[in-house]
């Protein structure tokens, strides 16, 4: 760890000034307690739209997470449909799968294929 | 839209702010919105044959029972035991002030004295409150309680709202139709968290339990019929509570037993000569809740926010 | 498929990689990135998440005492947002490997830290709307870019949270506006408040640009993408007109147009007060991360409880299953 006067501070995220010295990152380390697993969100804003990926929470099953979905998600817009998927059970494929040095052990570091591009065109989003 | 346009517009936020403040955005649209969305004016006239009196006096009962809930609720922001439980109880906390706000502007129109919502929210004291004992109660930042309470509040006030969607005074109708679908859903909410902390661990099962015996006291005044509304109930304005009593009791007793739980029996609080909340005879817990929710209004009489 | 990678393959996906970067392009999940690229987002972003959440809060502080019904319902809607916000910001940083719990365990620890800004504290109403203006203003800038960062996930979720900002700027200055037109213990309220949150705004862009490796290595990499001096000019510039209409002072006898620059010269913020700051002893650094851990340690029952009925209800799931069977 660095002290405090070596800590190098810059303004970076969206807040401003951080230290980004001495910063533990972690990298997949089990956290100390079990969590709820992550849900990827796929809303449909109204009739004739495809469901569409609009990001992703954690919740104890499946039940809640669509409910939490809807909280976060939607703001509670009545008529939208709401699609949730435990991230662990989507199979992705890497856009550099055709790549023939691709190593598919990759897959466990990142873990889950999140936020895909919003249509500008969906509502409430 | 090219992933490029997008970003464009993105960066538009930026220069959006020198912009001059349009309130299109529906979050501008609190105070403004709230009653033409729940359909009705505030200032419609009072029905035939209903004394303004009590009608005044009802639309306060309603709307404080809202209005000093929500502020319990919000106790709850950057408390809660998981971010998403953070955006649903502060969900359900607007949702209930949004009622209030109407219900606290109805009663004032009616009344008929110049007050509006800030007036009746921030200088009554608090024996000119209707609201009920349950309203009033801290949660303490236990989950539990605040699953217990929710669960008991939306449970009856999804009863009486439900009633109150054919009410002859156009407001309370308009507050009820929209409040129906608001407080569906905190009941399901409260009643999925019911069955998790009840049916959970040993801990949560014992913590819930322990919520609903807390609770419990605070029951029975639900059920008690005011005077007011009485007379109101008769002229197609408000529902007697006593009779909700029977939809109460079935809804809370699938989900208590649903999460092996057990329906308390405990005697319910009293009253001091008949008066309890709905005559403005309140647990000692509302004079601290107004203390702090009108300091800094009082501070400062005649000032605009 | 191969199993260890050899190293002429790594050169060809950095390759890949730094071709991205050049035309740039988005990097995404799944990517091929240098580890260096992956931790100082993981970093930037779980960073970014904690300032939302503990930035909520200095101004929930105020929910319970907002001056009017109208007041109130804006403060915990926008509240509210930020608790979203972090919701957001957390699931980008997990597309790079990491879980929010680890990540709110090492904010608890103080193992990452979140904006500095956030350690001090709100003692009027008015500071509700000088938060909106400048501390919200301030971030703006900083965020701004970063909806063009070369992150995928990150840059997206920035795109909706500053749709959601301009709304919380936007709702500080109308309560100032109200403020400054209002009574006069009001006006000096919204001054006394301006006088106390103008320099640690400007502290919020970092101290001046030296020859910092960490950023240098950002932009080249477009996770920043302008330095800390040209956003804190930025912001100076912006907010200048806007405390002029409020008829509130800046409180920098420094600060005048420059003509020559074609923009505003301003002092030097109090780099002493910013360093003690950061290195935890501002004036509520303490009072926020232990709020920050009561809140997730009171909480662990809950979410403990709720993963035990899953696990139940799924088992029971499967003695339906087989005795169905």
């Amino acid at each position: 760890m660095n002290t405090p006067d070596e800590e190098e501070v810059t303004a970076e995220g969206g807040h401003g000034a951080v230290p980004v010295t001495g910063v533990e990152t972690g990298q997949g380390e089990k956290p100390s307690r079990r969590t709820w697993p992550l849900y990827e969100v796929f809303v449909r804003g109204k009739r004739g739209l495809n469901h569409v990926h609009v990001g992703s929470l954690h919740a104890p099953d499946d039940e809640m997470a669509l409910h939490n979905a809807r909280d976060v998600y939607t703001r509670r817009n009545e008529g939208v449909s709401i699609w949730v998927v435990k991230a662990d059970d989507i199979t992705a494929s890497s856009p550099a799968e055709k790549d023939p040095f691709f190593d598919p052990s990759a897959d466990k570091v990142y873990r889950h294929p999140t936020f895909y591009r919003i249509p500008e065109e969906v509502p409430h989003l | 839209m090219s992933p490029h346009a997008m970003e464009e517009d993105a960066t538009n936020a930026y220069q959006s702010l020198s912009e001059t403040t349009d309130h299109d955005d529906p979050r501008w649209a609190f105070g403004t919105g709230i009653v033409e969305e729940a359909g009705a004016e505030v200032s419609a006239p009072v029905p035939e044959g209903v004394d303004a009196a009590d009608l005044a006096a009802y639309c306060l009962m309603l709307g404080d029972d809202a209005l000093i809930y929500s502020h319990r609720l919000s106790e709850w922001v950057s408390n809660a035991p998981e971010l998403e439980e953070e955006v649903a109880l502060a969900n359900t906390a607007l949702d209930l002030l949004g009622q209030a706000r109407v219900l606290l502007a109805r009663s004032g129109h009616v009344e008929g004295d110049g007050r509006d919502e800030d007036a009746l929210a921030y200088q009554r004291s608090d024996a000119r409150f209707r609201n009920v004992g349950l309203a009033e109660l801290s949660d303490d930042l236990d989950f539990a309680r605040a699953i217990g309470r929710l669960l008991i509040f939306s449970t009856w006030r999804l009863a009486l709202l439900h009633r109150l969607v054919g009410s002859t005074d156009p407001v309370i109708a308009a507050v009820a139709g929209k409040g129906v679908k608001e407080l569906t859903y905190h009941r399901d909410y409260a009643a999925r968290w019911t069955l998790r902390l009840g049916d959970g661990t040993d801990e949560s099962h014992r913590r819930m339990q322990d919520a609903l015996d807390a609770l419990w006291p605070y029951v029975g005044e639900l059920f008690r019929t005011s005077d007011e509304e009485t007379r109101l109930a008769g002229a197609g304005v408000a529902v007697d509570p006593g009779t909700t009593r029977e939809e109460f009791d079935a809804v809370l007793d699938e989900v208590v037993s649903k999460a092996t739980l057990t329906l308390p029996d405990r005697p319910a609080i009293g009253t001091i000569g008949g008066r309890g909340g709905r005559q403005g005879v309140h647990t000692e817990h509302l004079g601290h809740a107004l203390a702090q929710m009108q300091s800094l209004a009082r501070q400062h009489p005649g000032a605009t926010w | 498929m191969s199993v260890a990678m050899p190293e002429t393959d790594e050169r060809v996906l950095e390759t890949g990689f730094d071709a991205t970067i050049a035309a740039d392009q988005r990097i995404e999940p799944r990517d091929w990135m240098p580890e260096g690229y992956r931790k100082t987002l993981i970093r930037q972003i779980a960073q970014h998440a904690h300032s939302e959440i503990i930035g909520m809060q200095p101004e929930g502080n105020w929910i319970l005492r907002a001056p009017s019904l109208r007041r109130k319902a804006i403060l915990l809607a926008k509240v509210q947002d930020e608790a979203g916000h972090g919701m957001y910001l957390y699931a980008a940083a997990e597309t790079l490997g990491v879980d929010r719990e680890e990540l709110t365990e090492k904010l608890i620890d103080s193992k990452q830290k979140y904006s500095s800004i956030f350690n001090y504290p709100t003692l009027s109403y008015a500071d509700i709307g000088v938060i909106g203006w400048l501390v919200d203003g301030a971030a703006i800038c900083n965020q701004v870019p970063l909806c063009r960062c070369s992150y995928g996930p990150y840059a997206r979720a920035m795109i909706r949270i500053c749709k959601e900002e301009s709304f919380h700027q936007r709702q500080g200055y109308e309560l100032l506006l109200a403020m400054a037109n209002g009574t006069d213990e009001q006006k000096r309220m919204v001054q006394e408040s301006t006088d106390r949150w103008w320099w640690p705004s400007l502290m919020m862009f970092g101290p001046p640009d030296g020859d910092s490796p960490n950023s240098q290595q950002s932009m080249a990499w477009n996770i920043k993408r302008h330095t800390n001096d040209e956003l804190r000019q930025r912001f100076v510039d912006m907010s200048v007109p806007q405390a002029e209409a409020l008829g509130v002072t800046l409180p920098d006898p420094e600060l005048r147009w420059n003509d020559e620059r074609k923009a505003h010269d301003y002092g030097e913020p109090d780099w002493e007060e910013f360093k003690a700051v950061v290195a935890g002893s501002g004036p509520a650094n303490a009072q926020r991360v232990a709020h920050r851990r009561r809140a997730h340690e009171g909480g662990a029952w809950v979410r403990e409880a709720a993963q035990a009925y899953a696990d139940k209800q799924a088992a029971r799931k499967n003695e339906a299953r087989k005795a169905a069977a």
